[in-house]
């Protein structure tokens, strides 16, 4: 077995008294697809926010490769380079072009050459398959584009894993199927992918392994087949027949 | 008719030179105003608790007071502590300053109207906080208060016209002089507001221009 990607040890999050995270542990391995389910409230975005420090957490420790990335004195701003985060309201920065979204890493943070910048944005947005938007302002592009430019951008930057905080959530539905065939890709690419999502056809065909989280904790984890069919806890089948049924909802 | 006539053509070159430093003074406090007001605006968003509070305290003393007051303390007042401005440096110190405090204003309103995943998004990417400032956010708050600047550098324009009470020469300096001169004041201030409408006709189609060229969709301020 090779060495984990990440490693999450015990970790907790209260934000004043409101605890969120009561003792997460999770370890993915490189190239894993891991999806994230759980009902709301139930923490699965505040891992996200802790993995990659945007809310670093309370307690715990938290490695990523061999860097114990929550020891003080981390640089945070290095650590977040090597994770890419897609959000669910896109997050696109509103003044650039889809490409000018895509160069800014490129330019700003790892500090490369306009030109240089300008080539590698448009190999990304060929990956999502938008070369042809890249002179489009993101008020001018559909909310499946839109996230399809974000995933371009955090790639941009070269992740070592990819952070997704329920990417579909705020399309339409006919628009979801283009941005979960951009991160299927991804996965088959060989991408090693954290994604909270409720999307169960993407999880049944692509996850290696489903984590559901409740209250704060990891209630149950497994393969999704495992999972779907035979989850052991009460409340990991309850849920997961409830987001089946939403999905086959009119 | 040819009274009138004839009084424009005594006073036009004199009503010219008061042009040219009301929109001297104007350029210059604006221009400060900007240079003081953008580091003021970020700070009072962005900085530390102290900052803020310092920075609040400022523009609250040049928003409180009347803008004649912070005139005259600046022309009659500093000398008294060795500090001793001369009639347009006075102008420039007391108006930019006092535009500092309303652009700083503008900017911070225009700062917090930008969305806070903005900077989710920018840290995400492995910016610094000064970094995703300066390259995400002020780029589209700049924008946003675009509208409220031109508001301000309009009203600049009519508000320095208070620095004749020290005797500087602009506009409405020239206005006094004339007036006692050819004993027509209602004429000649009626001929200084034709002037200042012009003036602000002008500036107000170059700010529609610029506002229409740095136009981003999806970036504007109010319902659009």
């Amino acid at each position: 077995m090779t060495a984990p990607i990440l490693r999450i040890e015990d970790v907790h999050k209260s934000y004043g008294n409101l605890q969120v995270l009561k003792g997460v542990s999770l370890t993915v391995q490189p190239q894993e697809v891991v999806v994230l389910v759980g009902p709301s409230g139930s923490g699965k975005s505040t891992l996200l926010r802790c993995i990659n420090l945007l809310s670093p957490p309370t307690k715990g420790r938290i490695w990523l490769e061999d860097q114990d990335i929550t020891a003080p004195g981390v640089n945070q701003d290095r650590v977040r380079q090597r994770i890419g985060m897609v959000f669910q309201e896109f997050n696109l920065f509103t003044h650039l072009t889809a490409l000018g979204n895509v160069m800014i890493g490129l330019t700003k943070v790892r500090k490369m050459r306009k030109n240089e910048a300008r080539d590698l944005a448009m190999f990304e947005l060929e990956r999502v398959g938008l070369a042809d938007r890249a002179h489009y302002y993101p008020a001018q592009l559909s909310g499946g584009q839109k996230q399809r430019v974000a995933i371009a951008r955090a790639l941009s930057m070269d992740p070592h894993i990819m952070l997704f905080d329920e990417p579909t959530s705020a399309l339409d539905p006919e628009l979801t199927g283009e941005v979960l065939a951009v991160m299927q890709k991804l996965a088959s690419e060989g991408m090693t992918m954290i994604v909270v999502s409720h999307e169960i056809g993407f999880a049944r065909q692509v996850a290696d392994r489903v984590v559901f989280m409740e209250g704060g904790v990891v209630v149950e984890e497994g393969p999704p087949q495992c999972m779907f069919k035979q989850a052991i806890h009460e409340r990991t089948r309850a849920f997961l027949r409830t987001i089946e049924y939403m999905r086959h909802a009119p | 008719m040819n009274d009138v006539i004839d009084l424009l053509r005594k006073v036009t070159p004199d009503l010219l030179q008061g042009t040219v430093v009301t929109l001297q003074i104007t350029a210059v406090s604006l221009t400060l105003g900007m240079i003081v007001g953008l580091p003021v605006g970020v700070g009072r968003v962005y900085g530390p608790g102290w900052v803020r509070r310092i920075l609040g305290a400022y523009v609250t003393l040049f928003q409180g007071t009347p803008l004649l007051i912070q005139l005259f303390m600046a022309y009659y007042g500093l000398p008294d502590i060795g500090i001793t401005l001369g009639r347009l440096q006075a102008a420039f110190l007391t108006l930019g300053l006092n535009s500092a405090a309303y652009q700083a204003e503008y900017l911070r309103s225009a700062l917090q109207s930008v969305s806070e995943g903005q900077m989710i998004a920018a840290r995400a990417l492995g910016m610094s906080k000064w970094q995703a400032i300066w390259s995400i956010i002020l780029p589209q708050a700049v924008r946003l208060a675009l509208p409220s600047w031109s508001n301000e550098a309009i009203a600049m324009l009519k508000y320095t016209s208070v620095v004749f009470l020290i005797a500087v020469p602009d506009l409405m300096g020239q206005a006094k002089i004339l007036s006692s001169r050819y004993f027509a004041p209602i004429q000649i201030y009626l001929i200084v507001a034709v002037f200042y409408i012009v003036l602000v006709g002008i500036t107000y189609l170059i700010l529609t221009w610029i506002e229409r060229r740095v136009r981003i969709p999806g970036l504007t301020s109010g319902t659009e």
